[in-house]
């Protein structure tokens, strides 16, 4: 067997890994051998790569020092970076190290149109194309992560549209023109396109609104995976073009999974309609709302039948979500059914909020999902909301000028008493005003999450 | 007519025909694997795909591994480093959130 066969063999294996393992991550019980199987598959590519590639002139990778030096820098931050963060703060670690990839792809552009200069159309467009496609993911995740963060405030107007629109054919256009001419601008244009990109990439992200993050990093997430397929043309490389390739439609339609859970159009979010709409629902002026102790509430909890606990990315800012199960057990040994209502969206990603209540250790039974849950509510004795806001908010359904109105969402106005724990009144991430903090059957209790959450299960506890 | 001969070389510069084959096969096979996933794994979906993309560190080594010049040894070798990130951070904290699902059953 030649090199080449047995790089092309460990290609055939590393693309078999990704789509297996991909397969894989879509089911509980065999999503952790997935993500294993293409780990492997992943490292048997890369040391494929490193021991057996050879370039045109027959070469074999030179340079070992540097690469094995860079894989080791680059294992140990990883590693640790991706140890240390917190559950809370996943959203921002997957938009961080896609970047990473994005910012990678594009390095790999600039590089290769230094040294070989290539002089034909397809070569100068394919390099030209990803190191684009590069860049705007790396600067548009970037930003993403800081929005998450809450270092940067979403900025954007109707006129910051129309200029991204002709800003980024402007980039499109000029990527066309300097494949085809190749004196055009000489060495320059590859820094003019990466810097253009890189504005591009900031623009993109920066009027969307925060509540819109986990849906631009699942795209931007995608952009990263076509880069490293054009990665793949340029090379003639099977793994990166099916690795790419995979990801990039993979990623595109959990995009739009995740827009349909918002029930809001890709189009929508990338126009920034939330951040941007005038509407904050309802006047709630001149409406009062009523407060509650956390003694009457762990009263009413424990000689509940039946109590629902709806969580929001409040209980997992203030991480609660121990505590939170603290407080189910108590009741549970009362004899209260317990259960937690999961709307798709709630936490900060779909799903997150279910990493993060079986972190700690609420069975998976107990988790109901929004369809599940919500005709249950009416003989729901007591709903308890921990930080959540816009997922049930009833104008989601009442008020057609909202502009979360089509947002399916957990119908708690529907139960018999309704408490409401929130640190104060600000608004929810789509910054309007709830109807359901001034419902006759709400109580509000105003704490942190956390220590409230201490304080009923001690007063449970006394009941 | 020039696009067209645009088009022409864009298409002689690769192995062509495999190559749109491969395309094409992968985006249908990406939209099938993903298609009817509950969406309490979407979140670590995403962190596996993202993980996935890493793939783009093969590029990288290729660059390093035939560069000369000093711009080409300084980011090929942080493109490296950024690539590994991508796919050892990308992985672990896929890793780490399927864990907390495992604990229950």
């Amino acid at each position: 067997m030649s090199n080449l066969d047995i790089l092309k063999l460990c290609y055939l294996l590393g693309s078999l890994s990704f789509i297996v393992g991909l397969k894989m991550l879509g089911k509980p019980d065999t999503a952790k051998k997935g993500n294993f199987y293409a780990g492997i598959g992943m490292a048997i590519a890369i040391l494929g790569t490193i021991f057996f590639h050879q370039n045109g002139e027959g070469e074999k990778i030179g340079n070992l020092a540097w690469i094995f030096g860079g894989i080791a820098i680059g294992t140990i931050v990883g590693y640790l970076a991706a140890m240390k963060v917190k559950m809370t703060q996943m959203p921002q670690m997957v938009s961080l190290f896609n970047g990473m990839g994005g910012a990678c792809a594009a390095l790999i552009g600039i590089v290769e149109m230094d040294t070989h200069h290539p002089e034909a159309f397809g070569e100068r467009f394919i390099i030209f194309l990803g190191l684009m496609i590069g860049t705007i993911s790396f600067a548009g995740s970037m930003i993403a992560y800081g929005k998450l963060e809450g270092k940067i405030k979403d900025v954007g107007s109707k006129f910051q549209q129309i200029f991204n629109n002709t800003f980024i054919f402007a980039i499109i256009a000029l990527v066309g023109y300097a494949s085809y001419d190749v004196e055009f601008m000489s060495s320059n244009v590859i820094w003019i396109i990466f810097g253009a990109s890189l504005i591009y990439g900031v623009l993109f992200v920066m009027p969307i609104g925060g509540a819109d993050m986990p849906v631009v990093i699942s795209l931007l997430n995608s952009f990263t995976g076509v880069a490293a397929a054009f990665g793949g043309f340029l090379y003639d490389n099977q793994v990166m073009l099916t690795g790419g390739i995979l990801v990039g439609s993979a990623g595109t339609i959990l995009t739009v999974l995740m827009c349909k859970a918002m029930n809001r159009s890709l189009w929508n979010v990338i126009i920034g309609a939330f951040s941007t709409s005038t509407s904050t629902g309802k006047s709630t002026e001149g409406l009062s709302i009523r407060e509650i102790n956390a003694t009457d509430t762990a009263i009413l909890c424990a000689y509940a039948q039946k109590v629902t606990i709806i969580p929001g990315y409040g209980l997992a800012v203030a991480q609660a979500q121990h505590t939170c199960h603290e407080f189910e057990k108590v009741l549970e040994e009362k004899g209260v059914e317990v259960n937690f209502a999961i709307h798709p969206v709630a936490g900060r990603m779909p799903g997150h909020m279910n990493v993060l209540l079986a972190e700690a250790d609420v069975s998976y039974d107990k988790l109901k999902e929004m369809d599940d849950i919500n005709p249950q509510l009416p003989n729901t004795d007591v709903v308890i909301v921990i930080g959540a806001n816009d997922v049930v908010n009833p104008a989601a359904e009442t008020d057609p000028g909202s502009p979360i109105y089509g947002m399916p969402i957990i119908k708690a106005n529907t139960a018999k008493n309704i408490i409401v724990m929130k640190r104060s009144m600000a608004k929810g991430y789509a910054g309007i005003e709830n109807e359901l903090f001034y419902d006759s059957k709400t109580r509000m209790l105003f704490g942190d999450a956390k220590a409230m959450l201490e304080k009923l299960i001690a007063e449970v506890k006394a009941v | 007519m020039i696009l067209l001969e645009a088009t022409g070389a864009f298409l002689k510069t690769l192995d062509t025909w495999d190559v749109i084959y491969i395309l094409i096969l992968a985006a249908f096979l990406g939209v099938e694997v993903i298609s009817n996933v509950p969406a309490i794994l979407h979140t670590p979906l995403m962190s596996g795909a993202n993980a996935i993309h890493g793939v783009v560190i093969i590029g990288s080594i290729i660059v390093m591994g035939h560069a000369d010049s000093t711009l080409a040894l300084v980011l090929g070798f942080l493109a490296v480093i950024l690539g590994t990130l991508n796919v050892v951070g990308g992985f672990v904290v896929t890793n780490r959130m399927l864990q907390m699902f495992k604990k229950k059953k």
